[in-house]
């Protein structure tokens, strides 16, 4: 048990990291997600590609090479080409994580946008409202409502994705948990990391649960 | 001087002449009924005039507005400003009603009076509500449209349409999706507003409803309108052979 004690708050500390993480992700990449997906239904193409290509890369390789990337990537071309600036491991895992969550909020978003059907945007329309007011205030509260159940997904698995930041050595919670794993010759810390994640989860699921239960004031 | 003045109004959808020569007539206070087979280029003959769609060719006129420059070929299209103006003056009522479902139905009633007409919230709602009433609504201002059958749905959009004060309402087959025993009372509305004066294109497959609240009827087949007139003359009189043959499929119905 004494084993726990000295645990815990080791684990915590890491568990604020990997929280960190995953709010200011959630924070950047759920508005950025909103302009892709409304720019990948651009009516340009010189717009659209190039965002149907960033979503292509962003979800067609690992998460894990692009954090690497990223990184790496910043430091070398700053150093050797003097263009742009190296980021520090945390930024940079902020970074990575918000333009690939991004990617994929943005198909969610987008799904959700085109299965508005068009007689919205025609009774908004006839009744005056400006682009602006139609998408604000008609369009994106329903999208609201059909986008939560994907969304909740992608925020689920955020949490677990979050561990891969230790490969730029950022001490989130799997990070620590593995070093006290190598410390106490056991792969219990990494249980208890495991609880860790677990519970965060299972409160966000009951978040959503309530969220859906919100919205289902109109069908 | 009339309010709506359609003259060689033509549309194509790629190949598919829709309507190849339309031309009538609405003075200010009366009622048009549009009838004729589905296909015939009614509803986008309304689409055209609203803006949903843009027309090929022709003039359409709304309260001395044009919507389009005339003499131009190809067509080109007014300024923003009068387009939005003729959009202001132009109510639709659909057919499958599209009410905003997360909004209430005095939300759906009030939302472009305030944003758009920038009227204050309380006078909107006090319009609403009478318009509710008028409507036979009453009470069901907190209600969302699911919670309403078709027929209070399409009242609703009645109104929501009316709070925006048209000077001319355009219905689009305003009973084709409401159950059989749900007609009645959105025709009774439409009825009520005609006996107001308020100036209406209705069109409709409702034929004894579109004898009885028009004071012009016309049948359009083909993307032309065959035959025009009052409404006696075109459910009676008129020897047009078309017209007869669709008038006698509603007859055995």
């Amino acid at each position: 048990m004494s084993d726990l004690s000295n645990l815990l708050p080791i684990l915590w500390g890491g568990f604020c990291t990997t929280l960190a993480i995953f709010g200011l992700t959630l924070l950047f990449s759920i508005p950025l997600g909103l302009l892709v997906a409304v720019l990948k239904m651009s009516k340009w193409r010189v717009v659209r590609y190039p965002v149907s290509f960033y979503i292509s890369v962003m979800r067609g390789t690992p998460l894990l090479l692009q954090i690497v990337a990223i990184y790496f990537g910043s430091y070398y071309l700053s150093e050797y080409s003097g263009i742009g600036f190296s980021f520090d491991r945390f930024p940079a895992v902020i970074v990575a994580f918000s333009i690939n969550y991004a990617a994929y909020f943005a198909e969610i978003f987008r799904g959700g946008i085109q299965s508005i059907p068009k007689g919205q945007y025609e009774a908004a329309y006839m009744l005056g409202l400006n682009r602006r007011q139609t998408f604000f205030r008609i369009i994106l509260p329903q999208v609201v409502k059909r986008v939560v159940p994907a969304s909740a997904n992608e925020v689920i698995t955020l949490v677990k994705d979050t561990s891969l930041a230790q490969v730029i050595a950022v001490t989130e919670l799997f990070a620590l948990a593995k070093k006290q794993q190598a410390a106490y010759a056991s792969i219990y810390p990494l249980f208890v990391a495991g609880v860790f994640y677990y519970v965060a989860n299972l409160l966000l699921s009951a978040f959503f649960a309530y969220l859906e239960r919100k919205l289902d004031y109109y069908k | 001087m009339p309010i709506l003045k359609v003259e060689h109004v033509k549309k194509s959808f790629g190949s598919l002449d829709v309507l190849k020569d339309i031309s009538f007539e609405l003075n200010a206070g009366e009622v048009l009924s549009i009838i004729g087979p589905s296909g015939s280029g009614k509803s986008t003959l309304l689409r055209c005039i609203t803006q949903l769609e843009t027309v090929d060719g022709g003039t359409v006129q709304v309260d001395g507005k044009d919507l389009v420059v005339p003499g131009c070929s190809p067509v080109k299209y007014s300024p923003a400003k009068v387009l939005r103006e003729i959009r202001l003056s132009t109510g639709l009522v659909f057919q499958n009603f599209n009410l905003f479902p997360h909004l209430t139905v005095l939300q759906n009633l009030c939302l472009s009076p305030v944003r758009v007409l920038g009227i204050t919230r309380e006078q909107a709602r006090e319009t609403g509500r009478q318009l509710l009433k008028r409507m036979g609504l009453e009470g069901k201002e907190k209600s969302y449209p699911c919670e309403l059958s078709g027929g209070q749905q399409q009242r609703v959009a009645i109104a929501r349409a009316l709070a925006m004060n048209p000077k001319v309402l355009f219905f689009d087959e305003p009973t084709s999706a409401l159950d059989p025993e749900l007609t009645g009372e959105v025709l009774k509305i439409i009825k009520q507003l005609a006996e107001e004066k308020m100036t209406m294109v209705i069109v409709t497959h409702e034929m004894a409803f579109a004898r009885d609240v028009a004071d012009k009827v016309i049948f359009m087949d083909g993307g032309v309108i065959v035959e025009q007139g009052t409404p006696d003359y075109v459910f009676n009189q008129s020897g047009n052979e078309r017209l007869a043959s669709f008038l006698s499929r509603f007859a055995n119905a």
